[in-house]
């Protein structure tokens, strides 16, 4: 056989296929996307980072910090939330319509973990909810009706609340094991890293996701500290010190503001202080910059009214 | 094309001009590629040793974990792997085209070249230059040295292959000469458009992956299964079950090889991880092509593997070939279910590949080719026993115990109700055991470059001292005289 020219075009395209699929194709699909506005509020979506953070990520990518950490959080799906945002005037059929809603069908399974705590054995048909609760949940509106349905599931439930004359909303909420454990309200998707370069979503989570870190843990000295000393604001850590992103420097008669606030075991000698140097600034504020949670148009969710649902307490 | 390995006995003549041609350079390759082991060995320790201890040499920066450990996989990946890879290639193609290797020098420039670019690439990273992109973490200005000595080196193969005596072609010619033209277009696309004038934005980790997967999925497996096809074979006397077989496994490697990289959580549209997943299965159709055609031409033979070690590391190399494929196929068939992605099962598989796989098949290549090119005896066969149960022992003290804690981590991450230092602390047994695994390929190491070394110091004393003997003549005839 003398094909020599016809195999190697073959294998020329063999080769070139996954070259346009996985280098062309993103480029143009990915590498041209631009700035979008957020679902609801209309905002601009991604905004570049402050100068200080973008040098932080620059901190991040020197030292290799996602090696450790990933900055990609996944999302199992979406339910849906029925919030009630305003009774109406016919009280008595609103009351009725809700209890028809909370107790004539089966909890869901985001209600169940809600009212049942983890490891009991309680049977999951338990409902206590009564015409005093019905009027308590009146008094502060709005307030979710019922959570974790599906879509059609919602659409009904909106519907009986509509027919007692009140106003029902449907809010949006991405599921899934990374936004339970509280690393973020929905999944990171390609805009998030649009100003970013490089572009480092990890690919290991020896340490926690920090795709949000910055929404999670809004203190610049807390994460100072955590750099400094990771066992100092996680006795368990396995995260190394980044000790040489801090000097230890005589102070003068008035203690230095930039100095750490550090307990006994890491307190440096007195008269001295733990400064942090350029780096460590960049990084705390890169950390601090790390947002991803604003709703999208391709990641869709509704961010609760402030003075809804109780606040999660933030997960560290 | 042949029908079948050249059989027919080939003129001892040319077989010797074929390894005198070969003698230098690939000493001289693999020596370097030794050293590379070793070096990488010292990284992987210190990064293992932080599991027990986090603040281990935390008071230096060029010591800190995210650089050691980018550091380790890179003396691995480019320092050992691709170098003795590329020499392995370069023998086959001369030995299987029966022609001396062409221009033996352009290879050791290229080396030169091509170590020289590594040596700066791991000071770059260690010194903080890293690029953060992951299995290209050697900075942009080393890339360039690597590159140009990639082709110096890929020069001399396409000559060696181009003036080839032997013209019909055997699989694993096909195998090297689509991995010689592999390389350079991955690592030129990754390059520039991650490092040089990188793209914008998330398009970046789809450029990442394809390169990863365009490595360890394409330019690996065809280097080490061209080592595969030829190698056991000839250990064996016998002839490789099946052309075709080894031909289609070929096509489909080249094919889908390259589109496996995408991870499902990548922030990146649904279509990219959906594609790579199904490219993924796909890749189930080479495993079992191979193992098939590896089976078969073994069959009746296995008594021979356990009395000869450069065999016994090529076998258990197919062997780690088939159950790496097999784990990154189960790990993405699961994804969907239980998120495996983020979990060490990823380590652990590339692990398998890379070093299970890749480096196995190679160290059995190099203990086959030293001594037809040095015509020196094995120094020990003790020494290459003793390496081969050390690399063997370290790789299952390395990939078992970090698949254990990335299964650990699978099952117990998906609960919110576990905190997450909680599931951290389960999986740190299992961290601490494979340092014992990483202790053991570290020992391994050095008895391979003690190996080699002493291949080269039988090889060249005697004619160093020959040498010299005849250079000082003249000098102690004259003292002779007075």
């Amino acid at each position: 056989m003398n094909h020599g020219p016809l195999i190697f075009l073959a294998a020329f395209f063999a080769l070139a296929g996954s070259w346009s699929g996985f280098v062309l194709a993103p480029q143009l699909q990915v590498g041209q996307l631009q700035q979008t506005n957020t679902l609801g509020g209309g905002a601009t979506y991604p905004q570049a980072r402050s100068g200080l953070a973008q040098q932080g990520l620059q901190v991040y990518r020197a030292n290799g910090c996602a090696t450790c950490h990933s900055q990609q959080l996944r999302q199992s799906g979406t339910l849906c939330d029925v919030v009630l945002t305003d009774a109406g005037t016919n009280q008595p059929a609103l009351i009725a319509a809700l209890l028809t809603l909370k107790c004539g069908t089966v909890p869901t399974e985001a209600e169940q973990r809600a009212v049942i705590p983890a490891n009991t054995n309680l049977p999951a048909a338990i409902q206590t909810w009564s015409e005093a609760d019905a009027k308590q949940m009146l008094a502060r509106l709005p307030q979710p009706v019922r959570q974790g349905m599906t879509k059609e599931q919602a659409d009904a439930a909106a519907k009986t609340l509509t027919a007692a004359g009140a106003k029902a909303q449907i809010w949006i909420v991405p599921v899934g094991p990374d936004l339970a454990r509280g690393w973020g309200r929905r999944r990171t998707v390609a805009e998030d890293f649009l100003f970013d370069n490089p572009v480092m979503p990890g690919s290991q989570r020896i340490g926690p996701d920090l795709a949000n870190v910055g929404a999670r843990l809004p203190d610049v000295s807390w994460h100072l500290r955590h750099l400094y000393a990771p066992r100092l604001t996680e006795p368990a850590s396995t995260m190394p010190p980044y000790r040489f992103l801090f000097e230890q420097r005589k102070l003068g008669p008035a203690a230095s503001p930039d100095a750490l606030a550090l307990p006994a075991p890491w307190a440096p000698p007195p008269d001295y202080g733990i400064i942090p140097k350029p780096e460590a600034t960049a990084l705390a504020a890169y950390l601090a910059s790390l947002r991803a949670e604003a709703p999208l148009f391709v990641a869709p969710l509704t961010l609760p009214v402030a003075s809804a649902a109780p606040a999660k307490p933030p997960a560290p | 094309m042949s029908n079948a390995q050249p059989s027919q006995p080939v003129p001892a003549v040319v077989n010797l001009e074929v390894d005198s041609s070969c003698r230098f350079p690939l000493l001289f390759m693999f020596l370097c590629a030794a050293c590379w082991l070793v070096i990488g060995s010292a990284f992987a320790l210190i990064s293992s040793i932080k599991f027990h201890s986090p603040s281990f040499l935390a008071d230096s920066p060029w010591l800190t974990y995210g650089r050691v450990r980018p550091a380790y996989l890179n003396c691995l990946l480019y320092g050992f792997g691709l170098q003795t890879g590329l020499g392995v290639a370069l023998w086959l193609l001369a030995r299987l085209g029966r022609t001396p290797l062409a221009q033996p020098w352009l290879v050791v420039v290229g080396t030169l070249l091509w170590n020289a670019g590594v040596k700066l690439g791991i000071f770059g990273i260690l010194s903080g230059d890293s690029t953060g992109f992951e299995g290209l973490e050697m900075p942009g200005y080393a890339a360039w040295i690597i590159m140009l000595g990639y082709l110096v080196i890929g020069l001399s193969g396409v000559l060696t292959f181009h003036q080839r005596r032997e013209r019909p072609l055997f699989v694993s010619q096909w195998l090297i000469l689509a991995a010689l033209f592999w390389f350079p277009w991955i690592y030129a696309t990754a390059e520039l458009l991650l490092v040089a004038f990188p793209v914008r934005g998330a398009a970046q980790v789809a450029i990442c992956g394809y390169y990863q997967a365009s490595l360890g999925m394409t330019w690996l497996p065809l280097a080490g299964l061209a080592a595969i096809f030829y190698f056991i074979p000839r250990l064996t006397r016998a002839e490789l079950h099946s052309r075709y077989l080894a031909l289609f496994a070929f096509w489909v490697l080249i094919l889908f090889g390259g589109w496996t990289g995408i991870a499902n959580s990548a922030p990146l549209p649904a279509w990219m991880p959906a594609l790579s997943t199904v490219a993924t299965m796909l890749m189930a159709v080479p495993l079992v092509a191979v193992a098939l055609n590896v089976h078969r031409t073994l069959a009746g033979k296995w008594s021979m593997v356990a009395a000869n070690p450069p065999l016994q590391f090529i076998v258990v190399g197919s062997i780690a070939f088939l159950l790496a494929g097999l784990m990154k196929i189960a790990c993405v068939a699961i994804d969907t279910t239980c998120p495996v992605g983020l979990t060490w099962l990823t380590p652990a598989q590339a692990q398998l590949n890379a070093y299970g796989f890749f480096a196995l098949v190679m160290f059995g290549a190099v203990y086959t080719i030293l001594p037809q090119v040095t015509r020196v005896e094995f120094p020990s066969t003790r020494l290459v026993r003793a390496h081969f149960r050390l690399a063997l022992l370290g790789l299952l003290l390395t990939v078992a115990p970090l698949a254990m804690a990335g299964i650990v981590e699978a099952r117990r991450l998906p609960d919110p109700g576990i905190a997450f230092m909680a599931v951290v602390k389960s999986t740190l047994p299992f961290l601490r055991a494979s340092t014992m695994g990483d202790l053991l390929l570290a020992l391994g190491h050095v008895l391979f470059l003690v190996n080699i070394a002493g291949w080269a110091l039988r090889f060249y004393r005697p004619r160093v001292a020959a040498a010299y003997a005849a250079a000082t003549a003249d000098l102690s005839a004259l003292e002779a005289k007075s």
